[in-house]
């Protein structure tokens, strides 16, 4: 892919992030931060393509680790996100206290 | 390895299916702002992750398995392990690990890309990504996990400054880009790699000073802006790369994290450049009200909070940054159950800051089990607060400090409070009259309405529980 068109994407991708994201209830913004982490574990690809061509002990090492952070990324970020998130809808609450509202 | 070269790096099917993964990765993250559909939203995010990770292990090229396996196996039990054992309080913390860790990672991929492509046709727009991820990465790694150790009490909270900090930080700044250049006037014959060792370490240095200083209140800001760099670098590392699924993933978290870092920081009336370089936090910050005289104020037992709180009609519960390091969510849980078994109406009033970063009292009181209804957001609960009988802060000090409504000097001048003084009664759960991070007293403390009860927050919560228990 030429670097033209990996900019077209960049510059779109800027956007799509911008406007996903826009009025987040501040009671998400800890769950939210916590799954844009864990998709920053996407480093991983990274990780594991650098492994195919690593040559000698240190790239071999090299790329053990990068892709050990980032499965810790991944892994622990999806799951810690799902575990904070349980916790919300855990216990659907009794209904009453209803009229407080307004 | 034939078995396995089923895709063609760049090819058309690898490229869909990263597409197709990159879409689930939008979707997620849409769902994950509601509440109803968050929790699916996570789930569809980490199967379009899956799916990425599937599609490049089969990409021809791939190799190196006992590597692969080995990584994959020790990455994917330390962060089952991690996730399962965390509680919520340490929430924040582990956020910012792993931020580190996937900075880091980007961080030796730079290097890596780097050995792999020197001495070699080395394209510049290859290059340029290589030594962008590699700056960003190491700043966030060394960042983060300075984040980390703040929030962990590893080191003191407290803002530490070294002497002439902004002049070192703009040297090691101004170094990284001149070895860059340096390098890349060199990168077709074998650039230097002790040079670029040398930037890996010049922004390590720069991640650890530039957040050394900034206070345990502002860490949230920090992490959610490193989040967004660290984003930010596995984009980079794509570009160097030439695959569209790290640039796409990467600048969505750069660009997403990049919102959220400055929801944040209004949230906290402050600006990211403020959070970054004032080193506020911690400095007394001058002209605070009367430091060192005694401000008359009423002081009172459990005893009296519980009898207070039983026998009033509405209470809201005002729970802060203090609550969560006591732990004391399950214990005033206890509190309001006590009061909802005399009929006493009670609600949580929520700042967007509370707790350690920006949401974080919502899961900690989740986690209690405390009714999502009742947990009521600022502009929602403040012209209620007249009709109040009772206002308990727990921990909180900042978010209520009537200052920032009434005095336009006060360096929290116009932060969105919740106006608990506006409560006919106020009862107020804290050590001492300490200041908050703002380090300027509170008004709250000595108004004639307020009682204040010297506790630890979960101590006292248990007690006025029993207490009202034995009414």
């Amino acid at each position: 892919m030429d670097l033209v068109t990996e900019f077209t994407i960049f510059v779109l991708a800027a956007f799509v992030g911008f406007e996903v994201i826009s009025k987040v209830p501040t009671t998400l913004h800890t769950p939210l931060m916590s799954q844009t982490n864990a998709i920053h574990g996407i480093v991983m690809l990274g990780g594991l393509i650098v492994a195919g061509f690593a040559d000698g002990a240190l790239e071999l090492t090299l790329a053990f680790i990068a892709i050990a952070f980032g499965t810790i990324n991944i892994v622990g970020g999806f799951l810690v996100t799902d575990r904070m998130l349980g916790m919300f809808s855990r216990k659907r609450p009794k209904p009453a206290d209803d009229e407080q509202g307004s | 390895m034939p078995l396995t070269a089923v895709l063609e790096p760049g090819g058309d099917l690898s490229t869909l299916l990263y597409v197709l993964a990159f879409s689930l990765f939008i979707i997620g993250i849409k769902q994950g702002t509601s509440p109803t559909t968050a929790k699916r939203g996570n789930l569809i995010a980490a199967v379009g992750m899956a799916i990425a990770v599937v599609t490049t292990l089969l990409l021809d090229g791939i190799g190196n398995w006992g590597v692969i396996v080995a990584g994959l196996l020790v990455g994917g039990a330390i962060g089952v392990v991690a996730s399962i054992r965390v509680q919520m309080t340490q929430m924040p913390q582990m956020v910012a690990l792993y931020n580190g860790v996937g900075g880091g990672a980007v961080a030796l991929i730079a290097w890596s890309e780097f050995r792999h492509g020197a001495g070699g046709d080395f394209p510049l727009e290859s290059f340029i990504p290589i030594l962008l991820a590699a700056v960003i990465g190491s700043v966030s790694f060394w960042g983060s996990n300075i984040a980390f150790a703040k929030l962990q009490d590893l080191i003191p909270t407290r803002p530490l400054a070294v002497p002439g900090q902004q002049v070192i930080n703009a040297v090691l700044l101004a170094a990284i880009v001149v070895i860059c250049i340096v390098l890349g006037i060199n990168h077709n014959d074998d650039p230097s790699q002790a040079l670029f060792i040398l930037i890996l370490v010049a922004a390590a240095l720069l991640g650890n000073l530039v957040v050394l200083p900034i206070g345990g209140a502002d860490m949230p800001v920090v992490i959610s802006l490193l989040n967004a760099l660290t984003g930010l670098s596995a984009a980079a590392a794509g570009f160097a790369l030439d695959n569209v699924a790290l640039i796409v993933a990467g600048t969505i978290v750069g660009s997403s994290g990049t919102i959220l870092t400055m929801e944040m920081a209004t949230a906290m009336n402050r600006s990211v450049a403020n959070v970054l370089f004032a080193g506020f936090g911690g400095a007394p910050a001058g002209g605070g009200a009367g430091d060192g005289e005694e401000r008359p104020h009423v002081s009172i037992g459990a005893q009296d909070a519980a009898i207070k709180l039983a026998y009033a009609d509405s209470v809201v519960i005002v729970p802060g940054y203090g609550l969560a390091v006591a732990q004391a969510q399950h214990a005033i849980k206890e509190v309001a159950d006590e009061l909802e078994k005399r009929g006493v109406t009670v609600n949580y009033a929520i700042h967007p800051v509370a707790g350690r970063m920006p949401g974080h009292m919502n899961v900690l009181l989740a986690e209690a089990d405390v009714p999502y209804e009742q947990l009521r957001e600022m502009e929602d609960i403040n012209p209620e607060m007249p009709r109040t009988s009772v206002a308990v802060v727990v921990g909180a000090n900042d978010v209520t400090n009537p200052a920032a409504k009434n005095d336009p000097d006060s360096p929290i001048a116009g932060m969105p409070i919740i106006e608990v003084s506006e409560a006919q009664e106020v009862i107020v759960i804290k050590r001492s009259l300490s200041p908050g991070f703002a380090g300027i007293d509170n008004d709250l403390f000595y108004e004639p309405n307020t009682s204040m009860l010297f506790a630890d927050a979960k101590a006292a919560a248990a007690e006025i529980a029993a207490e009202i228990g034995n009414l």
